[in-house]
């Protein structure tokens, strides 16, 4: 059975310099209590791995508002402003990435590959300084994987065995990223009994979960 | 009908049924409104829903229903929600019949520039590089000029987004398919002439003797 932890209790395992891989496609089906115990702990330093950095003030956002990101890998920044110009300052690195080439490297880190092999950036900026390997004629790029110190989760349902559920838009990245941790922590909306959630709806099975975040009151 | 209408009007015209179809955000979005009574298509936004409906009346939004650009959404009957690296397997994959997305620049070899202008606006790629990697048909649907500034040029100076050909250009002036021998001109826009078309494009076109004219019911 996993532990339910207080958001603060999860902050504190978050070491300065952390890498995150952080659930989430513009705020939706992202950990946002986690994220807001994070940003009360102030920890710094940290890589942040996204879909992209959402808004100011709002989910992902406010690591960067916080100033505790010093490199962001995501596939797009053009709705947070204060990203552009922390990137153009210097202040921040930011390593953009195609959106499905992204889910692929963290994937590529979960489940043991050494890289994929994609067409996706092939001609384009993306291609500098990779590898370009031809197969059966057609030219690919070698994207290596990535992986996280922690997987921060959002999540419809979990047990305390740790399985799973999501919703709608909000899986996005989560049962991906659920692979590719050290330590994976879920903030579910709601903790059932175990049992209550179908076999076949579990997305993510429960040993891949350290722990959960507690149900807010 | 102003620029916007009709090019989204003529993009919904290359709609078949059956089709899975993705909407950039933005003016591509506008396409949905126009589909032909009867006809069932599913659209995706890669942000995780096959089966996109309409805007949610006020106060029934679901905050994990969302498209791609981060604004409310509903699903039809028969939808389905995905994962990332489902979502991305399919349009890399060539799952996806139809991409519709916007355009900075696109040029005589019929490549598409439209995630960064170096030095002004860096938003990132987001999931444009994948789709026009993958789609089996790219449509550019696009305003013919940007203030004044011609938009189809000999060859792209900004970014490419892709070293593939895009199968149609359509703005509020002209449809454009690029070939083999360069870019021909299919239809002119209402009210516009083959001079009109030529003196706001950089490119050169190809007048075929069967051009026809847009038309809408």
């Amino acid at each position: 059975m996993k532990r339910a932890l207080k958001p603060e209790e999860a902050a504190e395992m978050i070491p300065e310099g952390a890498v995150l891989l952080i659930g989430g496609f513009m705020g939706v089906g992202s950990p946002h209590r986690l994220i807001d115990a994070i940003v009360a702990r102030g920890v710094g330093g940290l890589t942040l791995v996204n879909n992209d950095t959402c808004r100011p003030g709002e989910g992902v956002g406010k690591l960067i508002d916080a100033g505790l990101v010093d490199k962001a890998i995501v596939s797009h920044i053009g709705l947070n402003p204060v990203t552009q110009q922390k990137m153009i300052s210097g202040e921040m690195e930011v390593e953009l990435v195609p959106q499905g080439t992204l889910v692929e490297r963290i994937r590529a880190g979960g489940v043991g590959l050494g890289g994929v092999l994609t067409p996706t950036g092939v001609g384009t900026l993306v291609e500098e300084g990779k590898r370009v390997i031809e197969i059966d004629g057609r030219k690919f790029l070698l994207e290596r994987p990535i992986r996280g110190d922690f997987a921060l989760l959002d999540a419809r349902h979990a047990d305390y065995v740790g399985n799973l559920e999501y919703s709608l838009t909000a899986h996005n990245f989560n049962p991906v990223m659920a692979l590719a941790a050290d330590t994976v922590i879920a903030e579910p909306h709601h903790i059932m009994p175990v049992g209550v959630i179908s076999p076949d709806a579990v997305k993510t099975p429960g040993v891949l979960v350290d722990y959960l975040l507690e149900r807010a009151h | 009908m102003d620029a916007k209408e009709i090019i989204a009007r003529r993009v919904a015209q290359e709609l078949r049924a059956g089709m899975l179809v993705n909407l950039g955000i933005g003016l591509p979005s506008m396409v949905a409104s126009f589909v032909p009574d009867g006809l069932q298509v599913f659209f995706q936004a890669e942000n995780g829903v096959i089966g996109l409906g309409s805007r949610p009346p006020e106060g029934m939004e679901d905050r994990d229903l969302t498209d791609a650009g981060g604004g409310f959404v509903t699903a039809v009957p028969g939808a389905a929600s995905i994962d990332s690296a489902m979502s991305f397997g399919l349009i890399r994959g060539g799952h996806l019949d139809m991409t519709v997305l916007g355009g900075l620049q696109v040029d005589e070899k019929g490549h598409l520039a439209n995630w960064m202008v170096p030095g002004k606006m860096v938003p990132g790629m987001g999931g444009a590089m994948d789709l026009v990697t993958g789609a089996k048909r790219v449509v550019v649907a696009m305003v013919h000029s940007a203030k004044g500034a011609p938009k189809i040029v000999p060859e792209c100076t900004l970014p490419l987004t892709a070293a593939r050909r895009v199968s149609l250009i359509v703005t509020e002036m002209a449809v454009i398919e690029p070939t083999d021998d360069g870019l021909v001109l299919r239809e002119t826009g209402p009210g516009v002439s083959v001079e009109d078309i030529r003196a706001a494009t950089t490119a050169t076109l190809i007048v075929p003797d069967d051009l026809g004219r847009m038309s809408f019911d």
